[in-house]
């Protein structure tokens, strides 16, 4: 509250710029208005991020106080053979899963755009599953079906392939959550279609004038125009999937196994932060995954110079 | 050669079309497969449903339900109110919260507002990982744990900042010309925020509502830390406690309370799919 006081102090010590009437007391309404959300930066964002700095030096086991252990826990870090196991699970997740997606989601678009009959229904159905995929209960099914007598070996069964359980093997566990992942493309699906949307569709008329064919306009016409709207999700989904939890901690039941080949760094963490109370630890680890989104999204964001275009 | 030429065009654009309409039947169909086997295997008794890949149970039962319901030590209605005592307080929450810092970054002039905007905007980006642990800390001092308070009260305090975004977004699109008249004839900011602003973005507070009623019934990871006492699990914790006890031997109860779970989502998704349709396209909310 007292930043708040103190920037309408500012702004009354300004003198020497003029306001118009309406504008004179806004200073007092931001207070009102700002009010909430900045107890709530202070208290519940800004004041635990400080905090977590603090203790990513400490030993802070919960039940006594934090003492300071300088960089013992980042060292501790780097000798983690389960701390890189489940970084490279995580990467290997988000690398895969996310680019299927995105192409599932842009793939679908392209078949629903341009004023297809039907378009509210199917949109709807491919929806769905975003919509209930971030659930526990999907994250049940998904163990179901890909257990040893699960709904795909079954399926399988009927023309004579005999599955293996793919939640169970080291091999193919994460790859059941890459599927998932995928599967729950409808909300990229949905803004891309916006995007599309927006494209003038007198850019497509004067290239058939020309005589381009479908392919050609599809790669000098479409992606050119999306490419703002793939950055996009490309953040927003890169940013999402690094902090997937829910699905790796039903579908291994906790444990991040078959041998660790499903342990997202998320639930490293929680394992460590709230399972072993090594809450030290655990803030360092939390301190490395928001290090690594941020530098993703700068790469992003330094890339997307070389190849998004905005039609300003 | 005209003639047959359109008559040929017209031909082939009615076939591409009703193939490509097979496709999309196709691939919707093998979309929701795994949700519809769900609840079909939700009637079916335990034994089969390891033995039926099809939607249509042989032998179908409703005792299912009836197993799933008290299997745990609470009956499932328990579970269910605690989530939507959750849902309600984080709906009402957000609602209240995040218009209020909206209406201030796009309304108000005040001295750092574009830094203050931009601290908004990087809190969005901010995993909860890098907060929880200090959170736990605090709330565990004052006795929150094993309460609602920790997942409410940051809704109370707009920290959803993607909501507070999505209104300021709103508000910004809402002409300045409706305020300006209101202010020519006495009105202030907090008139104007509760008489023209707050009425014409129903719109913005339907798609906060409903976005927020769908990430408070599926959150996991929070609810998971906060909530440990049994008396307190919410619906997500309740399915995971009963994998847990019953690992592989009890799917039809399992899958008859995870289609109930799955409900409520649903009914908002029937009801709201115009206001989630449009939240998505605006915000690349997810």
């Amino acid at each position: 509250m007292s930043a708040l006081s103190e920037l309408s102090t500012l702004r009354k010590q300004k003198g020497g710029r003029s306001l118009s009437p309406g504008e004179k007391n806004d200073g007092k309404y931001a207070l009102f208005f700002l009010g909430p959300w900045f107890v709530g930066l202070v208290l519940i964002v800004a004041g635990p991020l400080m905090a977590s700095l603090y203790l990513s030096f400490t030993d802070y086991d919960l039940l006594s106080d934090p003492s300071f252990i300088g960089l013992e826990n980042y060292q501790r870090m780097a000798e983690d053979p389960r701390l890189l196991a489940s970084l490279k699970v995580t990467f290997t997740y988000v690398f895969v899963s996310v680019p299927l997606q995105l192409a599932a989601a842009l793939g679908l678009a392209l078949l629903l755009d341009r004023g297809l009959r039907g378009l509210a229904i199917y949109r709807s159905v491919f929806y769905l599953p975003s919509l209930l995929g971030s659930s526990v209960a999907v994250a049940i099914l998904w163990r179901q079906i890909f257990g040893s007598n699960g709904l795909i070996n079954q399926v399988l069964a009927l023309v004579g392939v005999e599955g293996r359980s793919w939640i169970s093997n080291p091999d193919t566990a994460l790859g059941t959550l890459i599927i998932l992942n995928v599967w729950t493309f409808g909300s990229p699906m949905i803004i891309f279609l916006a995007g599309l949307r927006q494209i003038p569709e007198m850019y497509y008329e004067a290239a058939s004038i020309d005589g381009a064919s479908k392919v050609r306009q599809f790669i000098s016409i479409t992606i050119p125009m999306l490419t703002p709207i793939i950055f996009f999700n490309l953040v927003l989904q890169v940013i999402g999937a690094f902090q997937s939890f829910t699905q790796s901690y039903i579908v291994s039941n906790g444990t991040g196994g078959p041998v660790d080949s499903t342990l997202f760094y998320t639930l490293y963490l929680y394992q460590r932060g709230f399972a072993a109370l090594d809450m030290g630890y655990a803030s360092a680890m939390a301190w490395l995954l928001l290090v690594i989104i941020a530098g993703l999204t700068a790469i992003n964001f330094y890339a997307s110079k070389f190849w998004v275009f905005y039609n300003d | 050669m005209p003639d047959g030429g359109r008559q040929r065009g017209e031909w082939g654009g009615r076939a591409r079309s009703t193939i490509k309409h097979i496709l999309l039947i196709a691939a919707g169909f093998a979309m929701v497969y795994p949700l519809l086997w769900m609840v079909a295997s939700s009637f079916k008794p335990d034994a089969l449903i390891f033995r039926e890949p099809g939607l249509i149970p042989s032998q179908p039962t409703a005792e299912n339900y009836g197993r799933g319901w008290t299997a745990l030590l609470n009956p499932f209605s328990h579970y269910l109110m605690n989530s939507f005592i959750l849902v309600a307080g984080s709906v009402i929450g957000n609602l209240v919260s995040t218009s209020l810092a909206a209406y201030a970054f796009a309304r108000l002039n005040f001295r750092l507002r574009g830094l203050w905007f931009g601290i908004m905007l990087m809190s969005i980006m901010l995993p909860i990982h890098v907060i929880i642990v200090p959170q736990y800390v605090l709330f565990s001092e004052i006795g929150w744990i094993n309460t609602f308070w920790p997942l409410i009260v940051p809704k109370l305090l707009a920290t959803d900042a993607f909501f507070v975004f999505l209104m300021v977004q709103f508000f910004r699109g809402i002409p300045k010309e409706l305020d300006e008249a209101a202010r020519i004839d006495g009105a202030g900011h907090i008139r104007i925020f509760f008489q023209i602003m707050l009425p014409l973005s129903l719109p913005a507070l339907a798609t906060t509502a409903i976005f927020t009623f769908i990430w408070t019934w599926n959150d996991f990871f929070g609810q998971l830390i906060f909530l440990t006492d049994p008396a307190m699990y919410t619906v997500p914790i309740a399915l995971r406690t009963f994998l847990d006890s019953t690992g592989e031997s009890s799917w039809g109860p399992m899958f008859a309370m995870s289609v109930i779970s799955l409900l409520p989502l649903f009914l908002v998704f029937l009801f709201g799919q115009r206001y989630l349709v449009k939240g998505i396209a605006t915000t690349g909310i997810k």
